[in-house]
């Protein structure tokens, strides 16, 4: 009986394990594989390839811009949300009539699905009759309905900014929360303390409260960098990358790729792939991720 | 537990704010009471934006006005002649095919690790933590031929890869539950004759109820709303076979948008997951976050 009892706890994760290896594990390994082969659009593989994926991939004339933009697009919509987020979440924090309905209203963007969120603000900035428009034309931002200046989307740049306001929307209500609870973390008497030693509030929050937050900006940090770097629908509904590549992730540059080159998209998969652990690593170095944990 | 310390926390700050700033309190609570209204305001309007387009009238799409002229409800009663039925029906199998997967495979997962010390313990939730890091759109290439290798229709496929992708958030909100619930609890129990199953069945499982419930909710909440790969898997199907999110894009044609019939078909798609979320809110991020604070 002793050595079934060791075995016990092989039975009961066994579904777990093996549910984990057939949908996480195996597509990376079929992916890795994939970019070493040459593979049509429809799916059938003509042989080994060897790096030669790689090497068209880095020979795409958009490729550079595209990864250059998708470091931009992570960098500023994390940045942007986890700002927003700390006032919000102080906000949210105090007590006051009808909290708990604002907080409803508050997790709307994050139990709709991104994509219908996408589509709603690909409506709202139609250039003759979308309501961000009509509003914008109303207090004067924008001079004329329908003009190039009302077509934000059509325009690379404008169209980018847009998106990733979409992107940061989306992202508000989870990060919030993540800091709202941290924030429910932090005794009240460690504010009595400040307050006593002659704190003001703004200088309680920087020397008390945000290195308390530590851990819940870390966590919800990480969890937006993953997100947003493999954000799809908001990019694909509003411009579909274009024109051109010039509003595409790598993400959206995959799934392209993935239409005509299965191989080639599988290469930039992996690439996309490596970046995100790299930027992982590189921000658990810089926080010192390990410290925080060990504490 | 987050969840466990909230109450008292949130108590001690109000006594703390209320002692000391007692005369000023009024004018202060509504200025932040008005700024979070307006604020949660902003977060509803880009669906109550959805609502106004699903009931403007096809004749007044074209009017450069916030407020349609007249409400109309037609947008609803024709969703249905373009096959949006069977797509719900499409959507509730995968979603709930998902949910039933992941609870069956998380909760002996997450007992056994909250209950037992083993060899292989921390490399299981290692494991299980890192598929939070991995997500479907970062793997499609992979996801889609392999899927499309077993031969499996596409239903089941998306059953049972958004029951993997969701299967981290059950176990690690699970596994603290089951770890909150004393030992001592299941063993007094079992003396009492109950035997260990039935301790399992009418003392843990109550108690860990509100976990399950939240597992449940936000796995069924992630499948009905995942796009990526049902789009991909579900190409080529007809709209009816094909589940909601990706069906809702039939209404974008090359030249035209149907934008009525598209905001009334996602505000169905919408309006029962955001009510199954409220259920959800107080205790989804310590499920997000749970493994990564720890």
């Amino acid at each position: 009986m002793p050595a079934l009892r060791r075995l016990a706890p092989l039975l009961w994760l066994s579904p777990a394990v093996a549910l984990i290896g057939v949908v996480v594990l195996w597509p990376v390994v079929v992916m890795v594989q994939s970019s070493f082969q040459q593979i049509g659009g429809e799916g059938f593989v003509a042989g080994y390839n060897g790096t030669a994926n790689y090497a068209h991939l880095f020979d795409e004339p958009d490729f550079v811009s595209v990864l250059l933009r998708t470091l931009i697009w992570v960098v500023a919509v994390v940045a942007v949300t986890m700002l927003i987020s700390l006032g919000l979440a102080q906000l949210f924090h105090q007590r006051f009539p009808g909290r708990r309905v604002t907080r409803w209203a508050l997790i709307i963007p994050w139990a709709a699905s991104v994509m219908m969120s996408a589509l709603i603000f690909k409506w709202a900035l139609d250039p003759n009759v979308g309501v961000i428009n009509v509003i914008l034309h109303h207090i004067g931002v924008v001079q004329q309905l329908g003009s190039n200046q009302a077509d934000w989307l059509g325009n690379p740049t404008s169209a980018l900014i847009w998106m990733m306001a979409v992107a940061v929307f989306v992202s508000l209500p989870f990060t919030t929360y993540a800091i709202l609870s941290g924030l429910q973390g932090i005794p009240g008497d460690v504010y009595e303390a400040a307050a006593i030693d002659g704190a003001t509030s703004w200088r309680s929050y920087l020397a008390v409260t945000l290195p308390l937050l530590r851990p819940a900006i870390l966590v919800a940090t990480l969890i937006n960098v993953i997100n947003v770097f493999n954000s799809f629908p908001i990019i694909w509904e509003m411009t579909r990358g274009g024109p051109g590549y010039e509003t595409a992730t790598t993400t959206i540059y995959m799934i392209d790729l993935k239409e005509g080159d299965v191989g080639q998209s599988a290469s930039m998969s992996v690439i996309n792939f490596l970046l995100v652990i790299v930027i992982v690593l590189i921000y658990l170095g810089s926080t010192r991720w390990k410290e925080q944990v060990d504490r | 537990m987050i969840t466990a310390s909230k109450p008292a926390t949130r108590a001690g700050a109000a006594a703390g704010s209320a002692s000391r700033r007692g005369r000023h309190r009024p004018l202060r609570t509504w200025i932040i009471a008005v700024t979070a209204y307006v604020i949660a305001l902003i977060f509803a309007a880009p669906y109550l934006e959805m609502l106004l387009m699903a009931v403007r009238p096809n004749d007044e799409l074209g009017l450069a006005t916030i407020f349609p002229k007249h409400f109309t409800f037609s947008n609803f009663t024709t969703l249905w002649s373009s096959g949006l039925g069977g797509s719900i029906g499409t959507s509730l199998q995968i979603a709930a095919g998902a949910t039933v997967i992941v609870l069956l495979v998380a909760l002996p997962a997450a007992y056994c690790t909250a209950r037992r010390r083993f060899r292989g313990r921390g490399a299981f939730l290692l494991l299980v933590l890192a598929t939070q890091m991995f997500q479907p759109a970062a793997m499609l290439v992979g996801i889609q031929r392999e899927f499309t290798d077993f031969g499996l229709p596409p239903t089941l496929s998306l059953i049972v890869i958004n029951a993997g992708f969701n299967l981290a958030f059950a176990v690690w909100i699970l596994n603290a539950f089951f770890s909150s619930i004393p030992v001592e609890l299941e063993e007094a129990s079992m003396v009492d004759g109950l035997g260990r199953i039935g301790a399992l069945l009418r003392i843990t499982l109550p108690l860990a109820a509100p976990g399950i419930v939240t597992a449940l909710i936000f796995t069924f909440i992630s499948a009905w709303n995942e796009f990526l790969v049902a789009l991909t898997l579900s190409l080529g199907q007809s709209p009816s076979q094909q589940p909601l999110t990706v069906a809702i894009n039939q209404y974008i044609g090359e030249y035209s948008v149907d934008w009525g019939h598209l905001f009334a078909a996602g505000l169905v798609a919408t309006v029962p997951v955001i009510i199954l979320f409220v259920f959800i809110e107080r205790r989804v991020v310590s499920g997000l976050t749970a493994g990564a604070v720890k």
